[in-house]
């Protein structure tokens, strides 16, 4: 293959991604950033998921951390209660978000425009109380401790190991998505996006592809929330709060909608930041609120888009 | 066997009656138009027909088969197309992707495959790609095939999505007035388009104001008037009913109409 | 004796009577009416939240998350300004300005600039907004509840066995008056008429002369004051925080829902209805899920009768 086919190939993100991971330890000054590179791995994951939905499909979740909510506690749960092992329960939480998904996907994805906002919004509230009411499963409010993973005997704890599980997880994602994307579901997403009653002329079953789609991403939020649960050993409810899900949203918009690098760009952003400058730990809900208008407004196409129309630009 | 037929479909709208006690029957290979006054109900016609509209009352049958109801994507499956009259093109995607998806019909591939990116679904892009350009080339937009389709002008948005719809390989495909908006050449452009269409063995349904394009290319005229039919037959018979011509300029009209053809 | 806390209303059971055996007998009558008078009243607020959303949902097509934080800012203002030595109505007075102020800004620097874009970016628009709010109040007041004291006295009247606060008298009638002159002036003023022009179609009414712009500033404007209000009366009973604003937003929409997107006595109607709904399944099936009781009206109203009670339908041209 030539240099320029190589680099137009359709994995070629995911070679530059494979890259950063395995170098960036190298300039790790202690252990530490490890778990900020395990977040963004994490996170990232998560708001492909939203992404996929989002920026390719067109459709809009406001609730998505409800499934981010369920991978969580589904570890937490399994390992407590079911004396399950812990990577039975990350295939158990991503099981079950896939079918919440679908039994919830198949009304709510019906609507449009802001009553599926507010829909998706409902639906993760829902998720945040009962998680919080039902504290004889999940430990209420102040949420429930998770054993660290064990495979094959092993021990898998620490920011170290969730680095490289996180990591290669989002490799992982990031080829499936990639390969679907470069493919007829791909176009058919696309196409739905940009007008759905020409999709139907052309025998498109739009509903059945916004379910699959929307089943797709809450089960990359709810590996997402496992492994979230597996690193910190600790969940708490608000995993799947408002907040977090708008979060998840913010990434996406940041990095920008319909870019699979933009994920990990937005979720390197929202989680790196508040942690250098610490001083805005305070702030950090009137900085998203800013980050979110002034994308909304000014900057809609985010930031990875919004790059390569400017390199674009400057090469004519 | 009639590739089409229309059985006293009927329609309202909170009181108005926009489709009344339809009938039609359309033949294979043929071009059947569907004209009428502004309001007369032709895309709630073609809305019916094509499945975004369920009907009060009536059947619609493509083939031997009742197809009445049926949403539009079961009947695309069945072979039924259209286009839109105000053109509901995927403007984001490249001209050539447009058509691409024009292809669903015929691709195979399954969404675990498509996740797996499996040697069958390259193969797959490669024929679809393939199918797509040779359906550009038909309509002589080849060499936009790259071009976002919003950059397009209007006149090759309308081709584009024509063939969009005919890459579907459909046996019948309903035109939403395709020449809404196109300049004398365009209009000609697209009387060679239909009259190949026919070529390849597609039924149209053409709903159409321009009179000129109806008359030249119709093989049969179906005349709506408030949601009723009015008339049917050739262009040259619908053409000299007087009934049409009262429908279209109205009494005084047709009167006024009389007198300057003497 | 416990007291329970039935919709956010606290409350003291009078109803339960000692009979002649020692054994506690529960008036259902006079529980009905306790469930009913705090359903009304949180009802009254969801239903002033719902009214700011219709109107502004009328004026400019936005759906404004940030709706509930107008009813933070009433409270949590009123309740610094007069801890910090300001006389209770001027601090009231002062909120509200504020609240509208906000609103204002709200409309000319987050909505203004992203005019013409879908809905959901506007409504994300909002969402970022109301967060921001939300961060601000953190900071700028603090992250405990606080209370204001009642209009008319803490004591609780007594009716038929039940207990009213006369707090919730004063928050009904407050949304009776403000219904009422806010119908009056839609109804009655040539500005009213300007709204009503907006709202059924802004091109058209551009086209005769009404400067549109300062019609949806006025919708904003509006909306905060009554939002402002709501929160400055109800604070009493159900106390505020910073963080008041995200649930109440939800419940309001789901209130303007439930009503009739786009109807301003579906609004009302709607949040009353939630507020007596939600009271009634807390008391008398679970308080601990309270809040989905909104959730769930969302959904059925989406999925059973999109339209709400008294909304009207929308036909969709292709």
């Amino acid at each position: 293959m030539s240099m320029r086919a190589l680099l137009h190939h359709r994995l070629a993100p995911v070679a530059a991604i494979a890259v950063i991971l395995l170098l960036l330890p190298l300039l790790f000054p202690s252990t530490y950033y490890y778990r900020i590179g395990a977040l963004v791995f994490i996170f990232a994951l998560a708001s492909l998921g939203v992404n996929l939905l989002m920026g390719f499909a067109g459709q809009v979740s406001l609730g998505h951390a409800g499934f981010l909510g369920i991978g969580a506690y589904a570890v937490a749960i399994g390992a407590t209660h079911l004396g399950a092992p812990s990577w039975l329960s990350i295939l158990g939480g991503a099981s079950l978000s896939g079918l919440i998904a679908f039994i919830v996907g198949r009304p709510i994805l019906e609507l449009k425009g802001h009553y599926l906002a507010v829909a998706t919004l409902g639906f993760g509230l829902l998720v945040a109380i009962v998680l919080t009411n039902e504290a004889a499963w999940t430990g209420g409010p102040d949420g429930m401790l998770v054993p660290h993973l064990v495979l094959f005997g092993f021990p898998l704890r620490g920011s170290q190991a969730w680095y490289w599980i996180g990591g290669i997880t989002f490799v992982v994602g990031m080829v499936l998505a990639l390969n679907l994307i470069d493919s007829p579901t791909g176009r058919t997403l696309h196409a739905i996006h940009d007008s759905e009653v020409a999709s139907r002329m052309l025998g498109i079953d739009v509903a059945r592809h916004k379910l699959v789609i929307f089943v797709i991403s809450a089960i990359y939020a709810s590996v997402a929330g496992s492994y979230l649960a597996l690193l910190n050993e600790l969940i708490t409810p608000d995993v799947s709060g408002f907040l977090r899900s708008i979060e998840l949203v913010a990434m996406v918009v940041l990095g920008g909608m319909g870019s699979v690098i933009g994920s990990l760009v937005g979720a390197a952003l929202l989680i790196v930041l508040p942690q250098i400058l610490t001083i805005l730990q305070e702030y950090e809900q009137m900085v998203l609120g800013i980050v979110v208008m002034g994308f909304m407004i000014f900057l809609r196409q985010g930031i990875v888009p919004g790059i390569a129309a400017a390199l674009g630009r400057m090469r004519t | 066997m009639k590739v089409l037929e229309v059985e006293r479909l009927s329609i309202a709208f909170g009181g108005v009656r926009a489709v009344s006690d339809v009938s039609l029957a359309v033949s294979s290979g043929l071009v059947f138009s569907i004209i009428g006054p502004n309001g007369a109900g032709k895309t709630t016609l073609l809305n019916l027909i094509s499945g975004i509209y369920a009907p009060q009352d009536g059947r619609v049958r493509l083939g031997s088969e009742d197809v009445t109801g049926l949403a539009p994507h079961l009947l695309a499956r069945r072979g039924l197309s259209r286009t839109f009259q105000n053109l509901q093109l995927f403007l984001r995607m490249t001209v050539l992707e447009n058509v691409m998806v024009g292809r669903h019909r015929h691709e195979s591939t399954s969404i675990l495959s498509n996740l797996l990116h499996l040697p069958s679904v390259s193969r797959q892009n490669l024929q679809t790609r393939e199918a797509a350009r040779s359906g550009l080339a038909r309509v002589g937009l080849a060499a936009k095939a790259e071009r976002p389709a919003g950059s397009l002008a209007f006149g090759d948005l309308r081709r584009l999505e024509i063939a969009r719809a005919l890459a579907s390989e459909p046996k019948v495909l309903l035109l939403d007035e395709p020449a809404a908006g196109c300049n004398p050449v365009e209009t000609e452009e697209l009387d060679g388009i239909i009259r190949s269409m026919v070529k390849d063995g597609v039924t149209v349904v053409l709903v159409e104001h321009d009179m000129r394009l109806v008359m030249n290319v119709s093989d049969r005229i179906h005349v709506l008037a408030n949601g009723r039919t009015l008339a049917e037959g050739t262009a040259a018979e619908v053409r000299s009913n007087s009934a049409v011509v009262e429908a279209y300029l109205g009494v005084h009209g047709s009167e006024e109409a009389a007198r300057a053809f003497g | 004796m416990k007291k329970r806390r039935v919709g956010g209303v606290a409350c003291s059971p009078d109803w339960e009577t000692i009979g002649g055996d020692g054994a506690r007998r529960i008036d259902p009558m006079a529980e009905f009416l306790q469930f009913a008078f705090s359903g009304l009243t949180v009802g009254a607020v969801y239903a002033l939240v719902a009214l700011g959303f219709t109107l502004i949902y009328n004026a400019s097509g936005v759906v404004n998350f940030a709706q509930g934080e107008f009813v933070m800012l009433g409270g949590m203002s009123t309740v610094f300004l007069a801890l910090a030595g300001v006389p209770l109505p001027l601090a009231a007075l002062i909120a509200v300005i504020v609240a509208v102020a906000i609103g204002l800004a709200l409309h000319r620097f987050a909505i203004e600039p992203a005019r013409g874009a879908s809905a959901v970016t506007l409504i994300m628009i909002t969402i970022g907004a109301s967060i921001f709010l939300r961060g601000a109040a953190q900071i700028v007041f603090d992250k405990r509840f606080h209370s204001l004291p009642p209009l008319l006295g803490a004591d609780p009247i007594r009716f038929d066995g039940a207990a009213i606060l006369p707090q919730s008298l004063v928050v009904l009638a407050g949304a009776a008056i403000i219904v009422a002159l806010l119908w009056g002036v839609i109804d009655r003023t040539l500005l009213g008429k300007a709204v009503i022009a907006t709202a059924a179609n802004r091109l058209a009414a551009r086209l005769v002369g009404i400067n549109t712009r300062r019609i949806v500033d006025f919708s904003f404007g509006v909306s905060a004051a009554i939002g402002a209000i709501a929160g400055i009366l109800v604070t009493p009973i159900t106390l505020t925080s910073y963080d008041v604003g995200t649930l109440l937003a939800l419940k309001g929409f789901a209130g303007a829902m439930l009503g009739g997107i786009g109807s301003a006595f579906g609004a009302v109607v709607g949040g009353l209805l939630l507020g007596l709904l939600e009271a009634f399944s807390a008391g008398y099936i679970s308080s601990n899920y309270k809040d989905a009781v909104a959730f769930l009206v969302i959904l059925a109203v989406l999925f059973i009768m999109p339209r709400g009670l008294l909304g009207r339908a929308q036909v969709e041209r292709v």
